[in-house]
Formats: C-alpha cells, structure tokens, sequence
C-alpha cells in the first residue's frame, strides 16, 4: 500500500516536472519565434482609420442595403414614444405650418383651477400666440389643472388622467404641452404625474436629468404661488458695488427633513456653517409631528435658525446656497435670482430652468452634492470681476424669463416654437445677453449683427446711411405744401440712403412727377393697411439698418437731420428724436397721467420726427398683441406712445432727445391744424388713457425719465459761427 | 511612443510592449497549480520523515518550476524598437494652437483644477489564435490623437494622479473591430474598473443595416465621444459630440475666402445618399436648375479616395451644402465646413459636434428631414448678409475645431474640463467667437443697463499738493452740490502734512484727508476704501469755476450714463496725417473723444481697473512724465466699454485750460506735444485707437429755451 502510494506519487512528480519543462519549452519556443512570428509583424506606417473597413459612402452595397429614410422615420416613431419622444418622433409638424398657435382646451364648468393654473393659463390667453380654433393650433395646451400632482396636496386634481384622455382633440398627447410643478410624493418623490402623458410635452418644475426627454420637455423655475402674472417685481440690484462684496459670502436658510428624501445634503450644512461669512441655516420644524423624528442636531440648529432674518441674509450675501429640498427644485432658486444672490447649486441631476437655452455658467456656480466641503472654498476664489458679471447676468435672467408667469409661460412658447421653426431659431448669444429672447424676434433675424443689441459684443458699427419714412395723410395739392419741404431738406443730408413715403391717404398716390426730384431712391408704399400703425410696419424697402420716421407736417432743417443721425449712431438701441414728453404718477386719480408741457425731464419722444433702428418695426409688428394694435388704429392716436413704451421695455433706458429749432413745437401745431389730430380736444384724453392701457398690457411702466437733451458741442457757445458745425440749429 | 514617459533621452522612445493572452491560455496554467497542491498535502502526514523529506523537495522543485513558468510567461518578452511605433509627428507641430490654453485662467492653476489625463502605454490586443482585435490596429489618426493629448497641459504620466484615462486601444472606427474581443482587452485595462473616468473616442459607430450611433463595444461608464450621436444614444452631460475627422483636410488645402454668394447655391457631396432623398433632390434640381449641383460617385475612377477627393475640390465653388445620410456623422460636414460652406444639416435626432459649447445656429442651418422639398425655398428666404456671417462662422469652427485630430481631441477635453470645474469654465464667448470678433468686440463689465438711484450719492476725490488756499475753496464750493456724499483729499505732498483740522472748512459731509506716500499722478485713480458710493467726482484742486448746479448736473447725467466718463472740458484726439500720427487738440472743435478728468464723474470700478488691470506700462508712464493720466483714463474706459465719454454743459473759460497741471505745470506748446505724445504711446500699448468721437454733449432739457429761469431743475448752468 505504501510502496504503491509512493511509486504514484514520485510518478506523479515526475509528470509534474516533465510538465513544466514542456512548459519552458513553449515559452522559450514562443519567445524566439515573437519577433518575425506573424503575431507581431513589423508595423507598417499607420493607415487611416477609415481603411481596413467598409467606406460607407462608397460601398455600392450600402446603398441598396440601409433602409429607406422614410422607413427609418417610421421605425423610430413606433420605438420612441412615450419615455423616449423626441420632437421627430413624437410631434405633428404638419399642424405648425403655417404660424405657431396655441389652443387652451376650454376647463369643464366648476373646476377648480388653482392660482398657479390660472395665471398660466391667463398668460397664454393674452399673447399673441393664443387661438380659439383648434384647427389651427400647433399647441395645445390643458384646461385641467396638473401644476400640483403631489397626491396629499390640497390643490390635487384626482381623476386627471380620465378626463384628460377623455379630450376629443388629446390624441395621445401629441402636440400637447402639459404644466407641471411637483409631482410625487412623501416618501420617495419619484417623479410621478399620476397619469400617462404620452407623448405630450413636459414644461416641469424640478425635473430630473435622467427623466428629462432633452429637446422635447421644457425644464420650467419652481415659482410660488403668488409670482405676479405680469411685470413682475423688478431686480434687486440698483447699483453695481465694487468691489462686489456683500456682509455674508454664502447664505441659506431652510427646512431640513427628518423623514423621506431630499434631505442627505441640507443635513451637512452645518459643517460648512462657520457663523461669521457663511450661514447656513436649518430647522427642523415642518409638518405636524417633527419632534417625534427629531434628532440630536435639531434643538441647536433650530436656535441659530432662530436668530437670523432670511430676507436680511438673501439681500446681504455674494452667493446663496440652493441645495435641493424634496424635490430637486426649491423655491430659493428664485429668490437668490432676483436678489442678485449668486446661486450656488448643489442639486445633483437637476435639468435647470431652460437648460436647453439659457447658459447658466454665466449666473450661477454649479456645484457638487457629493463635494459640499469645497463649497465655501470654491466661492471664495471666485474673483471680482467675474461676481460683478455673475451678479448683473443673475438680474438680466430674471428680469427676461422669471420675474412673472407670463414670461416663464411664454419663454417655454418661444423654445417651443424655435425647436419647430429650426432655421428660424435663436442662438445662444440672443438668449444669453439683453435684451434676452422674448425681445430679439427671430422673425426680424436670426443673424445677431443685424439687431441694434449685439454690436459692442460682435465689435460691429451701425450703417452709416438712414432710411427716411413719410408718413403722408393728406393728399397732394400745392407746390408748397410742407411734405414736399421736408424731402428736400431730408434728402440733403449726406446720410440719407434712401426716402420712402407711406401713402396712407384715401386719394391714389400722386403721379412721380409730382414729387421732387431727389439724389436719393425714392420710393412711394400704399400703406397695406391704412391705419396708425401700419406706419411702424415693417416694409421690405427699407434696406438700412436706421429708420427717420417723419409726419407729413414736421418741419426739420438738414442740419437737425445729420445731428440726430450722428448721435443715433451712439445710441442705436434708442429711439433718437427732436419733441419730447413726459409721463407722471397722478396719485390723486392713482393712474398714470401724460403731459406734453414742457418739462424738466422726458420719457418719451414723438414719432413724427425720430430715429430708430429698423429693428423697432418688425418687434412692434410681431410682439405686440392684436388687441393693442387694433386700440392704436381706432383711436387713429398713440402710436407714437407706443412705440415709445416698447423700445423702453426693451432697452430699460429713456428715449434720447436732441436739440430742435425752438418754434419747432409751435410751427407743427400751426402747420397741421386743418386735419391734424392735435388739434382734436380729445386727443389729449386719450393718450392719457392710452398710456394707462399699455402700462396695463405690459403689467408695468415701461418708460424711464431723462433729463438731458444732447446738443452739439459747441451749442449757443460764445465762439464764431464759423467755427460752427450744425449753424442752422441755433439760427431762428 | 506614445505616453511621452520616456524622457530618457538618446535612442528615447523605447518601451515595452507587452502581449499579454488573456482568457485560456491564463486559464490553464492556473488550473493546474491548482491541482497539484490541493491533492500534496492531503498525503503527507501519513509518511514518514525521511520520505516526507523526498517529497516535499520534489514538490518544491515542481512549484518552482510551475512559478518560473509562470513568470516567464507574463514577464515583457518581447520589446519593439521605438521606430516602428512612432509615426510621423508632423501633423501635430505643424497645426496651429487652435485651443487657447488661454482659458485656464490663474484661478485653475492655483487650486490645481486642470484635468489630468492618462494614457495607457501602447500594448497589442490578440485573441489566443494572435489575431488582432482589430484590422487596422492603431489608426494614424489615434495616434495624432494620443501625441496630442501627451503634449497638451493636460497630460500627466502619473496613474495615481489621474482623473482621466486615455486607452490606447483604437475605437475610432468601429468596422475595424472585433467588438466582444475589444471589450474584453478593454476590461483588462488595470483602472478599467468598469470603465470609471475612461474616455473612448469613436468616429465611426454601428455597422449595416442597423447603424446604431454609439459605439457598440460594451463600455460600461466609459466617458464615449462619439461621432454620429443622436439624441436617443447621447448621455448629455456625459458624453461628448465629436465631429468625424476628414482626412482629406490633412491633404486638401483650401485657403480661406471672403464669404459670399458662389457659383452654386447649394451642393450635395455625398455618395451614400438613399435613393429616395436622391430623387427629392434631383427634383429640386430640375426646378430650380443651376443653383443645385449634385454630386454622385466618379464612377471611372478606381480609388476611394481619389474619388473622393475630386469631390472635394469642387467643393470649393459652392454656398451651401447638404448633409444626409445613413450614419448621422459624416466626415462631409468637416469638408463643408473647411470650404466655408454652411452646412445644411438634415439629419433628425443628430447631436451636433461639440453642441454642448458651440452654438451651431450660427453656422449651419437645420432643417427636418421631412423638410427636403422645402430645403430650396427655406434656405433662399435667408438673407445673404446672414449667409456670409454664417460662412465665416463656419470656417471658424473648422480651423478650431474641426481641423485636426489634435483640435478635435483638446476640445474634448476641455469640455470635460468645464463640466468638471463648470465655476472656472470657458464662456460662450470664447467657445463661438472667431479671432477677429475677440478682438474687437467689448465685453462691457457693467453691461446691465442700470440707472442707479440718486440717493447714495457721490464722493469727490479732490488731488492736491499744496495749494491750500485754492483746495479750500473748491471744498466749499463742491460741498453746495446736493447730492455730495463724502469728500476725498488726496494729499500728494510727502514733504509737507496737511493743515490742522480746525483750519479746514466746515461742510455739512464727511471729509477726510488721505496722505500718500509718493507723489504720484496715478494716486488720484486709487480704489480708497473711503469711496463707498459708486459715483466719483474726480476734481482738481483749482477749479473753483464750476456751479454748483453743473455739478449736480453732471451727476445726473452719469446717473444715466454710468459706464461712462462724464466730464466738463472735452478733448479730441486727431489723425495728423503730414506725420503720420496721432495729435492732441484742445481748441473750440465740434467733436469731443476725451473729457478732462480735473473735472469728471465716473464709476468706481474705473479705479479698480486702473490701478489693478492698466495694459502694460501705460501706468508707470504718467507717473514718471506726471502727465497724462486723464488721457489714459480715457483710453481705459473707451477700450472696456467701446463707448464714448460724456461732455456736460458749455464751454467755460477754466483757470487752467489743462486742469491736470499740478504746481502750475505750464500750459504751452510742450505741453500740447507731451499729449500728442500720450496718445501715440497709449495706443500703441493698447494695439489699436479705442477713443470713440462723438459730436454731442449734454445740456439740461430745458438749457437755453425759452422759460422762466426759476421753473428749470438747473438754471445755473453755463455762466462764465
């Protein structure tokens, strides 16, 4: 047994050995056969990537292989839909050929609408976008109300999904945008509608990157409820500080929570909380039974929560924390906008508020949940130049697309229709810089250096000639009529590219022969619409990139023309004109009040002698609602007020006005009076309550007072005529 | 050579290449180590010592031999010569630096937030028959990519450092691969763990008939920038956009052209286009005729890429372009794009190159698929001056990015740098902006149009040396003005203290006499904590003319204008053309490009600037000619802001026309020449003429017309 055992085993050595020898054997036969084996050839000079496979774009193969592209099409749109729509595969583009419209699905009678709801639907109801015709729509919007899906919410709609699929028009969501604010619920706050939107689009608050369908749902603010509809509170920042240090350097005050999700970053703030320049604040207090959960933090922390006032920390702070609640959203997002807080974002997966637009680099620091250490560090070195930039671009955001529902329900419109009307779409830098995208119509443009905005950033100038518009009412009958005066003189001016008169009269337009002869092209429009406003729009003619819009009866010399172009040339954003007026607070009547006394200030020039760039037409054709248009041209008054409010909203700056001949008021009043609308006893009235009607429509006052005139340099100076410029504007 | 970790000079490049065989062959060997001992110690308590002696030697012996084994199986057996693996380099010198390495400011260097990136060393992937994962192996376009990433700032040799891996495993063409395989080699990697922080670059996803457009190699949390992604396959914010590297770029040299219309409207380059979209677009031929210029394979010619290369050239004529096909990523919108063409992208769900960071809509023009029998009409509604700037924009982002492998693999990584320092990130500015708009555009630091309110204030900053009499004066007068809230005395006067403090004037603001401690012209402009308003008033100590209605004027209209200096005598600068050079010039003229800073509101983030962020030696300059300083003030803010200065009110006579003379400096000729002379220096430090002219200055609404003096907010305005 034993001998037999060890025979085997030494038996067993031996093939061991004899294994590993052949082993060696291998190895060493491996190795000197590598260097020229075929495993490892001398490599030749590389070869480019695209050799050694098929070369898709020649293989004659391919061609006949790959399916159709129509085919393609219609896969796709079979296998992604619902969680994986995209706007190809998901939206009708055939019912946005023509305009982009937007239908509201009437609310079944008695329905509760929440506030939130309301105003939303409100602010769709008002823009221009609105259609009572579903036929035409490319949009439809919800009538039930989906902003609240939170199940324990009061404001809960139960039963949505039934009547929403119960809508004749839902079909299956297409072409449906659904507003949405929170949705799930305690404990888990998974992102839950309680209803199957198909493939309608999302506009959500809080959204989670990884539920986000990029390109097709729209990623809104979390707003309260009280957010205005219109206007809307106005920045907070009044004057840039330099250097741009506030009392605290990172600010935050909030709820933390002891029970389900959300609450893993709010509770390490108090690591970073040092009690000097970074306060960081939580308390425990929320819901009924708190002290039930509380844990061994919550009685110190709800004492220092105690001792500071939250409005005092948001206005008095560089950065304020926005760390996720239960939801990735919270409201601190937009306080810290407005306040001209910089946000600090700890909010892991969160798709940001127009994330598909807006740059938030430029406003906010971006952080890391996971490195809430590097917080305070990280905003520290944050230099001055750059918190001067964050903080104005932090106003610049909320003053375009949050400060009211009616601008964060119309900014989702407008990606909306920039995504459906791609070659007629805005560009980063037009969403990202004033005016923001509600202002820069890429019906006028898409191309940035043709708007009067951009031109510092691009490092471009303004054309050098103008195009003057006429506006003619009455009809051609002496040589001497003041229309006639006025070409000439207009077309005196070295910068005068062009002159066209917008035949708004009743009679034909004269034959050319009546006009003067003129160096310039001279072109005569009938007015499409004979109407008020139809002077501001904007016509095809017109090939330069500034407009002097003149009245039949002004009475301007060149040299009042060539001033005011050379300073519009500095101002191109601005309506450049000669006779001002003004707005004022009528507090007794508690409404706005219009005077054309002369006064020491002004927010507004008249339109019947004025430069502004080409741009100002077509944003007064297409932005302005029907309705206000409509009110300009029964009234046959106000346009010029409106034109001033307009160009005022856009810029946040007053109009510029330069000098004029003295008589010039008392001249126009004369020279018009037969048929001018001045001279109507009403006329006055009613720009009073114009100017109340619009500041309505816009939900604030717009317009902004000056209290300069710009003259010539050497104005009424005790110098030599001769030494002059502009000699005419001084004689009487 | 690859990884650069060679430095050892003289033959250099050497390094190992290791041919590792991973699956059976690794298998067997372990298995029977295994065997062995497992069944060894199982006998040997029943031996006896002697034999227990016998066996466990022989059993040393045959571990011994199995351990050799082993090691001599994974030891490095085989070492290439460096010459064989490094290939030309030339592409990588030759290209010019497309990223600025500009980006980074200071701040990353200082808290060290540049990504670091590792490459793995160069090995041979085979299966355990040897053949090679891949047909091609290491492409020449990967290994421009690798050097390129070796030579940048990003690289670091230092594994532990890393926060990016690089495999030197070629996926850029995914045809070329054996995909199991490849993943398999992949997993081998020593960090690979499931692809954390590794980044592939894939040109070329998917394969007939399905062409995914991601790379099919499992790839677990591989980081993948990909050509060709579309929107359902792109992780956003994770992956990156890639374009398709044209090779043709490399040997096709188009200079660039001013943009305009050509030859033909529109043009379709590609070969590959299904039938059905070729016929779309030979109807649209028909319509519209010449405009179109379909191109379709040159069917004489035997070679690839000859043929496409003749495509190419004729490419140069044309204004618009095409691009649809079965992969989303076509190496064609490089070629359109070098010819400053603008791509006309018809490709549903495509993520654009590099979309995250370049605006594309200001390049190239989008259209639906559904769209192609609209392509004509949409693309001649567009104006031609968009057209042009789209052109040069177009050509932009190619010379860019697009132009080499090098560009397109730096920009990849600096995208992933900012996402993952987003704070310190590139601005869009940076990204979209060709050279020529960087240079002459302005950033203006205090963009936001904001007309601060009336209440804070200003502060008068008052310079003086040592002419008490005349300071004290102009102390009372500015204190008249209602809306001062501070004054500042600079005392530039080292060898003499100020007076007592009883002696001073009595004035209803607080006053406060700062010494310095040199007497320097530049002191005027110094950011004192002591202004706490955002207006100064920067006065000198002898203009005592000014009333104190022009002053509370003055104040207004730089209410209005903030980012602007805004000042009461004006200035102009003049182009002598007999001396070819700039002049000063200080007579009655009717333009105004300089305001006097003896006399001048302006924001106090203009003293910050500078002091802290004067170009060059402009600084140094005033304080040792004790001249100047205004004018450079003027050539700062008209440089940051690109707008002019603001003259307030008339013309007066000042007691000084200069008013920047201390101690009376003089006022005559070489005075004048000394400021002609400012001029031409400054703008040679700021490489350009960033004064503005302007024809206008400010008056009150009412100044001059004709109404009662007492109803106007400023009757005094003007008086001599």
């Amino acid at each position: 047994m034993q001998a037999k055992k060890r025979y085997l085993l030494v038996s067993a050595g031996a093939c061991a050995l004899l294994l590993a020898y052949a082993w060696t054997l291998r190895v060493a036969e491996l190795h000197t056969r590598l260097p020229q084996g075929p495993v490892l050839p001398a490599p030749p000079p590389l070869r480019s990537y695209l050799e050694g496979a098929e070369h898709e774009e020649d293989g004659p193969l391919l061609l006949h292989q790959h399916t159709s592209p129509r085919e393609r099409r219609d896969v796709h749109r079979n296998m992604y839909k619902s969680r994986r729509c995209r706007m190809e595969t998901c939206f009708d583009f055939s019912r946005c050929r023509h305009a982009f419209r937007v239908y509201v699905h009437p609310p079944a009678r008695g329905e509760a609408t929440s506030e939130g709801y309301r105003k939303v639907l409100a602010a769709i109801e008002e823009s221009r976008y609105r259609t009572r015709d579903p036929a035409e729509a490319c949009l439809f919007v919800l009538g039930v109300d989906t902003l609240d899906r939170d199940r324990l919410s009061p404001q809960y709609v139960p039963d949505a999904g039934g009547r929403i699929r119960a809508l004749p028009l839902w079909n299956e969501g297409r072409n449906h945008l659904v507003f949405n604010l929170y949705s799930g619920t305690w404990p888990d706050y998974a992102e839950d509608l309680g209803f199957d939107a198909g493939h309608a689009m999302l506009a959500k608050a809080s959204a989670d990157a990884g539920n986000f369908r990029p390109g097709f749902d729209v990623s809104i603010p979390l707003f309260p409820r009280e957010h205005p509809l219109k206007g809307g509170g106005r920045g907070r920042l009044t004057t840039n500080d330099v250097p741009p240090a506030r009392r605290y350097l990172l600010v935050f005050k909030g709820k933390r929570y002891l029970t389900g999700i959300g609450s893993e970053t709010r509770n390490a703030l108090h690591h970073v909380h040092n009690g000097d320049d970074v306060i960081l604040l939580t308390t425990c207090r929320h819901g009924k039974d708190w002290e039930k959960h509380k844990d061994g933090r919550c009685d110190r922390d709800n004492e220092e929560y105690g001792k500071f006032d939250y409005q005092e920390l948001l206005h008095n702070s560089t950065f304020c924390l926005v760390p996720r609640g239960r939801r990735l959203g919270s409201f601190r997002f937009l306080e810290a906008l407005q306040a001209a807080c910089i946000p600090v974002l700890l909010s892991n997966g969160w798709e940001l508020p127009f994330s598909e637009v807006i740059d938030w680099n430029k406003a906010a620091i971006i952080g890391d949940e996971r490195l809430l250490l590097q917080i305070p560090s990280i905003t520290r070195s944050v230099g001055a130049d750059r918190i001067l930039a964050l903080r104005q671009q932090t106003q610049l955001l909320w003053d375009s697309y949050f400060s009211s529902v009616s601008k964060i329900v119309l900014t989702t419109l407008e990606i909306i229709q920039d995504r459906i009307h791609t070659h007629m779409s805005r560009s980063k830098l037009m969403w990202n810089t004033l005016p923001g995208g509600l202002y820069a119509l890429p019906q006028f443009s898409t191309e940035p250096t043709l708007f009067p905005f951009y031109y510092g950033l691009l490092g471009i100038a303004p054309q050098q000639g103008f195009t003057a518009v006429i506006q003619a009412v009455t009809s051609l009958q002496s040589p001497l009529q003041p229309i006639l005066k006025l070409i000439i003189a207009v077309a005196k001016s070295k910068f005068c590219a062009q002159i066209v008169v917008l035949w708004n009269c009743d009679k034909a337009s004269p034959h050319q022969s009546k006009w003067p002869s003129v160096p310039v092209p001279f072109t005569v429009v009938e007015g499409r619409r004979k109407t008020m406003s139809g002077r501001f729009f904007p016509h095809d003619v017109i090939r330069t990139d500034a407009v002097l819009s003149l009245d039949e009866d002004s009475v301007l010399s060149t040299n009042e023309v060539d001033f005011a172009f050379i300073v519009w040339r500095s101002f191109p954003e601005r309506v450049v004109g000669y006779p001002a007026r003004s707005h004022y607070w009528d507090a007794g009547k508690e409404r706005w009040g219009y005077t054309s006394k002369w006064t020491n200030e002004y927010s507004m020039v008249l339109t019947g002698a004025a430069f502004y760039h080409r741009y100002g037409t077509p944003v007064h054709t297409h932005y302005l609602p029907a309705g206000l248009l409509a009110m300009v041209d029964e009234l046959a008054n106000c346009e010029d007020i409106l034109m001033n409010f307009l160009v005022s909203a856009v810029t946040k700056l007053p109009p510029i006005k330069v000098t004029q001949k003295k008589q010039y008021k008392e001249t126009m009043m004369q020279q018009g009076s037969k048929s001018s609308r001045w001279a109507d006893p009403d006329h006055f009235a009613q720009r009073q309550s114009c100017t109340n009607a619009f500041t309505d429509w816009f939900g604030f006052m717009p317009l902004v007072r000056s209290q300069l005139r710009l003259d010539p340099v050497l104005f009424k100076d005790q110098v030599s005529i001769l030494r002059k410029k502009y000699r005419d504007i001084e004689r009487l | 050579r690859e990884t650069s970790n060679t430095a050892g000079g003289g033959t250099g490049h050497a390094l190992p290449v290791r041919t590792p065989r991973f699956s059976s062959c690794f298998g067997v060997v372990m298995g029977t180590s295994v065997k062995y001992s497992s069944r060894g110690p199982a006998l040997i308590p029943r031996m006896k010592s002697k034999h227990r002696i016998y066996y466990i030697t022989l059993f040393s012996v045959v571990l011994l031999g199995l351990i050799a084994t082993g090691m001599f199986q994974f030891w490095p057996h085989s070492i290439e010569s460096s010459a064989e693996w490094t290939v030309d380099r030339r592409s990588v010198h030759d290209a010019p630096l497309t990223l600025a390495v500009a980006c980074t400011p200071a701040l990353i260097c200082a808290l060290n937030l540049l990504l670091q990136v590792y490459i793995y060393p160069l090995q041979r992937f085979v299966d355990d028959v040897g053949v090679p994962i891949s047909s091609t192996g290491l492409s020449r376009e990967y290994n421009d990519l690798l050097s390129a990433i070796s030579d940048s700032d990003f690289y670091t040799d230092d594994v532990t450092r890393a926060c990016l891996f690089v495999p030197s495993i070629d996926v850029l063409n995914q045809n070329s691969l054996r995909i199991r395989e490849t993943a398999q080699a992949l997993a081998t990697l020593p960090r690979w763990d499931k692809g954390m922080n590794h980044l592939l670059f894939n040109m070329l996803p998917g394969g007939p008939p399905d062409y995914n457009t991601a790379l099919d190699v499992p790839r677990d949390r591989a980081l993948l920038a990909g050509g060709g992604f579309s929107t359902w396959t792109y992780r956003q914010g994770y992956d990156v956009s890639i374009p398709v590297y044209s090779p043709l770029s490399d040997e096709v040299d188009l200079p660039e052209r001013q943009p305009g219309p050509r030859r033909y409207f529109i043009l379709s380059s590609q070969t590959a286009i299904h039938r059905e979209y070729r016929v779309e677009l030979e109807r649209l031929k028909e319509e519209n005729g010449e405009a179109l210029l379909l191109l379709d394979k040159c069917s004489n010619l035997s070679q690839d890429m000859a043929s496409a290369r003749k495509r190419c050239y004729k490419a140069i004529n044309m204004s618009l372009l095409t691009v649809l096909g079965a992969r989303l990523g076509q190496a064609t919108l490089s070629d359109v794009l070098q010819a400053g063409c603008v791509p006309v992208i018809m490709a549903d769900s495509y993520i654009l190159p590099f979309s995250e960071v370049l605006d594309w809509k200001r390049a190239s023009v989008v259209i639906p698929e559904e769209k192609l029998p609209e392509m004509y009409m949409i693309l001649k509604s567009i104006p031609p001056r968009q057209v042009e700037e789209m052109q040069r924009q177009a050509r932009w982002f190619w010379e860019a990015y697009f132009r080499s492998m090098r560009a397109i693999g730096l920009t990849t990584l600096q995208i992933i740098n900012d996402r993952i320092y987003p704070y310190a990130a590139c601005t869009y500015e940076h990204w979209n902006n060709p050279p020529v708009v960087k240079w002459s555009s302005v950033n203006s630091p205090l963009f936001l149009p904001l007309i601060p309110p009336r209440s804070p204030g200003f502060t008068a900053v008052v310079l003086t040396y040592d002419r008490v009499e005349s300071l004290f004066r102009v102390i009372t007068e500015i204190a008249k003005v209602p809306s001062l809230a501070k004054l500042l005395v600079v005392w530039n006067n080292q060898n003499k203290s100020p007076p007592e403090e009883s002696l001073w004037p009595k004035i209803a603001v607080p006053l406060k006499v700062v010494r310095t401690k040199e007497n320097k012209l530049s002191n005027r402009f110094f950011p004192f904590d002591e202004i706490e308003t955002e207006a100064v008033l920067a006065i000198d100590d002898d203009i005592i003319m000014l009333t104190s209605d022009e002053l509370q004027f003055g104040y207004e209209v730089w209410r209005e204008f903030p980012d602007r200096l805004v000042g009461y005598p004006g200035r102009l600068h003049l182009w002598d053309h007999e001396m070819g050079k700039w002049k000063y010039e200080s007579e009655w003229t009717n333009e105004v490009s300089m305001v006097l800073t003896g006399a001048a509101f302006y924001h106090k983030y203009f003293n910050y600037l500078y002091t802290y962020k004067m170009p060059g030696d402009i600084k140094n300059w005033v304080d040792a000619h004790m001249n100047c300083e205004d004018i450079a003030m003027n050539f700062l803010v008209a440089n940051i802001t690109g707008k002019a200065p603001i003259k307030v009110t008339p013309r007066k006579k000042f007691k000084c026309p200069e008013c920047t003379a201390i101690d009376g400096l003089s006022l005559d000729q070489t005075h004048m020449v000394e400021r002609s002379e400012c001029i031409n220096k400054f703008a040679s430090v700021f490489g350009t003429m960033p004064l503005k002219v302007v024809e206008h200055r400010a008056d009150p609404v009412l100044y001059k017309d004709d109404f009662p003096e007492k109803l106007k907010s400023f009757p005094n305005i003007g008086s001599l």
